[in-house]
């Protein structure tokens, strides 16, 4: 029960984080752990295919895909927004 | 003197992981480049800064006064649903009941969840590969490249960075993706297998086996990739397999509920070789969710397979 | 409304994260913050649906070997398909978002929505006025 509240506390306070992060790296990590919690939350809801398939896919596909994307806009390299 | 002192900060920097040294040599065109691309970025910054201040204050406090109203009325609304993981809520009815009751002996499959979307809902899974594979194509339609779309400054970018990655080797990234891809693609391939009896599924193991070949190109470069998986057998491949699923369970667009009876023996659950069609459509759609997966990545860095 | 958070909690969650991830689509200025945004609301949205599946007790649907499946002891595996197809789609709908983006900043060199907006009033007017 007390870890239901922990893991949703820790998901709003990710989500409030993208928002506020000055760098596109700092968002891009951010959401990768929110996406690895989510993946956790699927597990304690007793669904197991959905757990596979977010670790998978939210935390690793996209993920790459948005460092891929922030490549090719020039927004490594510490640069600001 | 100068020089002495420019040189040992270089190096320092080359100590702790800040540039390489091969990056220091080519600084000169690239920092042209960059002042350019940075001037542009600074005329388009300054016109967005033209619009006024207050105009856009307004806007900010209007658009959260909204959401805060919207958001208002969706937790009223939803605070009249009945008290969460009861038994008796009306989202578990007579549907639930037959699906978890029949469904080991109707479909074959252990995994109720599997056995539900690739025999009682099949359809809606075709739907589903449509829209990954629609997303493959729209993808390539829009950064593929062709004589039109290559861009000169982005195929220099490209070519230096790989020519600063090889040039150190790439030795950590190289030794441990050689010795953990076969892993992962092997994982990726039982999770596809055993979709009917344990879970994972099509979805799951065809997202794993698509970051398996993204790591594998990442370490060793497309040109290895390029060996056993170019653009036509892309092609090929997500075309066989949509179409495989479409003539499987395409009929339920035209007979509605009813349903036609492949000749696949259902087998005894708890078998590998049992539920029917399930296993072949699952290894379609694996196969579909791994090409989009490698696909997508390789446009983005490469512009093509 | 304080017996709806505590007994309810993932439905209670889910909406506050739908509201977030809609403030962020609406009012950032960045376009890659903005598709962050679009897809904590995806999320939220297949937190609640599953939350609605949960029975308290019950264990994942996967019917042991020899034992009877009844429906007194999985919980329904229904929302659970549904959210998986949803999975799906979101990536797709990411990655072709994310393809926009680097078409549009290939041709204008910024990330900002506003700007991107005064360049093409721009453009149009040049365009209008040889």
């Amino acid at each position: 029960m007390i870890l239901d509240y922990v893991l949703l506390g820790f998901l709003i306070i990710c989500a409030i984080g993208t928002t506020y992060a000055k760098r596109l790296l700092d968002t891009v990590i951010i959401f990768m752990a929110y996406s690895s919690v989510m993946a956790v939350i699927w597990a304690l809801l007793e669904s197991p295919d959905l757990a596979i398939t977010e670790a998978a896919v939210g935390a690793g596909v996209t993920g790459i895909l948005f460092f891929v994307t922030l490549k090719k806009v020039h927004a490594l390299k510490g640069t600001r927004d | 003197m100068k020089n002495d002192a420019g040189k040992w900060e270089k190096f320092f920097k080359w100590i702790n992981g800040e540039t390489t040294l091969d990056s220091v040599i080519l600084a000169k065109s690239r920092r042209k480049r960059f002042l350019k691309r940075k001037l542009r970025q600074q005329k388009a910054q300054i016109m967005a800064n033209k619009l006024k201040r207050s105009k856009r204050k307004i806007e900010n406090v209007i658009c959260l006064i909204v959401a805060a109203i919207f958001i208002g009325i969706l937790l009223y609304t939803a605070s009249g649903l009945p008290i969460c993981g009861r038994w008796e809520n009306p989202a578990n009815n007579e549907v639930t009941k037959r699906y978890i009751e029949k469904g080991v002996e109707e479909t074959g499959a252990v995994n109720l969840v599997s056995g539900m979307i690739l025999d009682y809902r099949a359809f809606d899974t075709f739907g589903e590969s449509c829209v990954l594979f629609t997303a493959v194509i729209c993808v390539a339609i829009l950064l593929k490249r062709d004589k039109n779309n290559t861009d000169i400054t982005e195929d220099t970018e490209t070519a230096e960075d790989d020519a600063i990655s090889n040039a150190d080797g790439n030795l950590i990234l190289k030794l441990s993706a050689k010795i953990v891809t076969p892993f992962i693609l092997l994982y990726g391939i039982y999770v596809i297998l055993n979709g009917h009896l344990s879970p994972g599924g099509g979805f799951s193991g065809g997202a794993i086996i698509g970051a398996g070949l993204i790591l594998y190109t990442t370490a060793f470069g497309q040109e290895s990739t390029r060996r056993f998986f170019t653009y036509e057998t892309f092609k090929k491949i997500s075309s066989g397999c949509l179409l495989v699923y479409c003539f499987s369970k395409g009929y339920s667009f035209f007979t509605g509920g009813n349903h036609l009876e492949s000749m696949i023996p259902l087998g005894k659950p708890g078998n590998i070789l049992s539920g029917g069609l399930i296993l072949p459509l699952n290894i379609c759609v694996g196969i579909i969710v791994a090409c989009t997966m490698y696909g997508i990545y390789s446009f983005f860095t490469k512009g093509d397979i | 409304m304080l017996k709806f958070l505590t007994e309810n909690h993932y439905e209670a969650g889910a909406i506050i994260l739908f509201g977030i991830g809609f403030l962020n689509l609406l009012l950032q200025d960045n376009l890659i913050k903005k598709f962050i945004g679009l897809n904590i609301m995806d999320t939220a949205v297949y937190l609640f649906l599953v939350a609605q599946g949960y029975i308290v007790g019950h264990t994942a649907p996967i019917a042991q070997a020899g034992e009877a499946a009844l429906a007194t002891k999985f919980v329904n595996p229904i929302p659970s398909g549904l959210v998986l197809t949803g999975i799906v789609v979101s990536v797709s709908v990411t990655a072709f978002s994310l393809a926009l983006v680097l078409r549009l900043y290939k041709k204008y060199k910024t990330l900002s929505l506003d700007a991107v907006l005064e360049l093409l009033k721009e453009d149009k007017e040049d365009e209008s006025n040889p």
